[in-house]
């Protein structure tokens, strides 16, 4: 066949351009960026575990030496707020405890962690897999061992990450607006609730538990799952009627869901009212929320990347030639729909049994306001975005805590900047490869296989 | 059998008569032309054929079965691939992605696949690429694969709309206006691209166009709309000398 036309011309393509700069003479700042992108995945886990350990075994006593009240709990930043005479301290003890070790460990590990990656990469992908979670799972563990309130952070943030995933999925993936996620949170909260505290728990709402407690944590699994599966079938109320035409229907329509879902609860006394629901059984462990939002990961990447998962891209950009490609549009929107719905469902059970409470009033416009920031800050059609915007915001969130009412201007100046600059947010549109991050990375000279 | 046969169909949009008594016998193999001035309804048989609008009389037969009512995208998956007139592509998805969609109708392995990653997906998705890869070589645009469309020169644009129209595997090909907006250069490479497909797939095509020299150049037979009526049919040269179709493309003399 002949083809007349020219390959698009160079400086079009962020690739070449890219190229084109790496040839201009490198910076320092080019140059400390590129002695640290030989670090693999793996050496920076090594780096963030001996950080943990370092924290573990010297952080109460370096704290003291700094003249700090306490352990800094979230990189010192609550400290820095409260006084800021000790902002020196703090800083001193954030590069003193993380930065330094995090950065001398991953470098100087890089050969024997790139030749390690390499091992990994030439085996089976899962399996290199669990060894990256496990190691990330091991230094969370003891990071969160040393504070109780980190542990509460970082279990709020990995149902974030579940939350602020799902979202996307419809908001990203699918390019729809729904503002029903908080709705879906709430029936898999009470849902997956009324099933541990019906059987397992001795509390006002329900009387005597029914099963004996050592069942439970098998149980919880199965309480979540139920939890994801009533909201994915609200998802579905909500789903027919909307999805029959596109525009605006869906984000009027899922809005309405939202109130009706917390005004149902509100007057159902037995559900508890307004006044909510507690007792739940302590189930959300670390190691239980950390697998859960594993599991979530897992299976919207998979999804996202199957051609089932990219129709959602195709419907997005253009439905009709979606549907003269083939694609079953409405199968595809009410399936993509409902994972969504299913994922927010088992993060509302999970967050249910991290705070042993819930109400209706936790499942409002607020909370649908932070998800859907988290969502556009990290950036659309994108898992990594995901996990980045909703530990950024959470964190972000946590960190300006001293500053009260100030705090709520700070974080929706940072998400104006970012529609300014990134209208699609930070990290849109990016495929979450698992087998390119855990990759060796090799310098131009190159060390490992 | 003929392999898509249209009789009596007419579409009304509200009080407006868009398309009336169409009828279409389309053979296996055959490379078909719609004329028509701007307006007269071409698209909107396309629209109509392909489900996007259904026909408010009227039977369109696919190799003898019914298709009246169907889907969209069920009618695509039995056989009938499209282009679009203003070319609508998928602009975050890359050229690759674009084809690998098309055989969407073509995957077996469902939710379950989608979700947990399982072989036979892998194995599904491995023959699906393999077989885009195929396509995009047969269309010249293999080394676009993994650009998004919106930065490939335009008639390669036309070209990654076609092989993804190839790739639902079609037995009828319909190109709506597929020069247009394209220089005379782009012109004969896209002529030479319909025939190359004509040839090795065997598909039937019907084409609408615009331009009389690219129709006379590929179609046996030619039918001219004119405010949704077929008012001429027949070879390129009764074309040209029927008198309706001069007067709908120039006017008639006293008018003029």
């Amino acid at each position: 066949m002949r083809h007349d036309d020219q390959p698009p011309t160079d400086s079009k393509t962020p690739m070449v351009e890219f190229a084109v700069r790496a040839q201009t003479p490198p910076s320092a700042m080019q140059r400390i960026r590129s002695s640290f992108s030989v670090i693999p995945m793996l050496g920076w886990l090594t780096g963030i575990l001996c950080a943990v350990f370092i924290e573990r075994f010297f952080g109460d006593e370096l704290a003291y030496r700094l003249y700090l009240p306490k352990l800094p709990v979230l990189f010192g930043c609550l400290i820095m707020f409260k006084t800021p005479v000790l902002i020196p301290s703090a800083l001193a003890y954030v590069i003193l405890v993380y930065v330094i070790p995090v950065t001398a460990t991953a470098r100087l590990t890089a050969g024997l962690t790139n030749r390690l990656a390499a091992i990994l990469d030439r085996g089976p992908i899962a399996a290199s897999c669990l060894i990256h979670l496990g190691l990330l799972y091991l230094a969370l563990h003891y990071w969160t061992d040393l504070s109780d309130y980190r542990l509460l952070v970082l279990k709020l943030t990995m149902i974030a990450v579940m939350l602020t995933l799902s979202l996307n999925l419809i908001n990203g993936y699918m390019g729809e607006f729904s503002c029903s996620h908080p709705g879906f949170m709430a029936l898999g909260a009470y849902s997956a609730s009324t099933v541990t505290l019906l059987l397992f728990s001795n509390d006002r709402l329900f009387g005597a538990a029914v099963l004996p407690a050592a069942w439970g944590s098998y149980c919880f699994p199965l309480a979540l799952i139920f939890g994801g599966i009533s909201a994915a079938a609200g998802a579905l109320l909500v789903a027919i009627p909307s999805f029959r035409t596109r525009g605006d229907y869906l984000a009027i329509i899922s809005l309405a869901f939202m109130f009706i879902v917390k005004s149902l609860i509100e007057n159902l006394e037995w559900l508890g009212g307004p006044r909510g629901m507690s007792g739940q059984p302590d189930w959300s462990s670390l190691p239980v929320v950390y697998a859960w939002m594993v599991a979530c990961i897992w299976v919207v990447n998979n999804f996202v990347r199957s051609i089932y998962g990219k129709a959602l891209n195709a419907l997005r950009d253009n439905e009709m030639a979606a549907e003269a490609m083939t694609v079953n549009t409405r199968k595809t929107k009410i399936t993509a729909f409902m994972l969504g719905a299913f994922w927010a469902g088992v993060a509302g059970g999970l967050f249910a049994h991290v705070m042993r409470f819930v109400n209706p009033g936790t499942f409002g416009i607020q909370r649908l306001a932070e998800v859907l920031a988290m969502v556009y800050f990290g950036g659309l059609n994108s898992v990594v975005g995901s996990i980045f915007g909703a530990v950024s915001i959470n964190l972000i969130s946590e960190m300006l805590r001293p500053l009260e009412i100030y705090k709520w201007i700070v974080i929706p100046v940072i998400l104006i900047l970012v529609m300014i600059y990134r209208p699609t947010g930070l990290l849109a549109f990016r495929e979450f490869d698992v087998k390119a991050i855990l990759r060796p990375k090799h310098s131009g000279t190159g060390q490992g296989a | 059998m003929p392999l898509l046969q249209v009789s009596g169909m007419t579409h009304y949009f509200g009080g407006l008569r868009a398309v009336h008594r169409y009828h279409l016998t389309l053979e296996p193999g055959e490379i078909r032309g719609l004329i028509g001035p701007n307006g007269a309804g071409k698209t909107t048989v396309f629209n109509l054929i392909t489900g996007i609008h259904t026909p408010t009389e009227g039977k369109v037969e696919l190799e003898g079965r019914s298709i009246v009512g169907r889907r969209p995208h069920q009618i695509a998956a039995l056989g009938l691939g499209r282009t679009f007139q203003n070319l609508l592509l998928w602009r975050h998805m890359t050229v690759g992605e674009h084809v690998r969609m098309a055989h969407y109708s073509q995957l077996g392995y469902g939710l379950i696949g989608a979700l947990f990653g399982t072989p036979r997906r892998i194995a599904e998705e491995r023959r699906v690429a393999e077989n885009s890869m195929r396509l995009m070589e047969m269309f010249d645009v293999a080394r676009y694969r993994d650009f998004l469309v919106g930065n490939l020169p335009y008639g390669a644009q036309r070209r990654v709309e076609m092989a993804r129209a190839m790739a639902i595997d079609p037995k009828v090909l319909l190109l709506d206006e597929p020069t247009a907006g394209m220089t005379p250069e782009e012109l004969v490479t896209m002529i030479g691209t319909i025939r190359q497909v004509h040839r090795d797939f065997g598909v039937a095509i019907l084409l609408i166009e615009h331009r009389l020299k690219f129709v006379m150049e590929l179609c046996r037979r030619i039918q001219t709309l004119v405010f949704g009526e077929v008012i001429a049919e027949g070879t390129p040269q009764e074309i040209q000398r029927n008198p309706h179709v001069i007067e709908a493309y120039l006017g008639k003399e006293e008018i003029a």
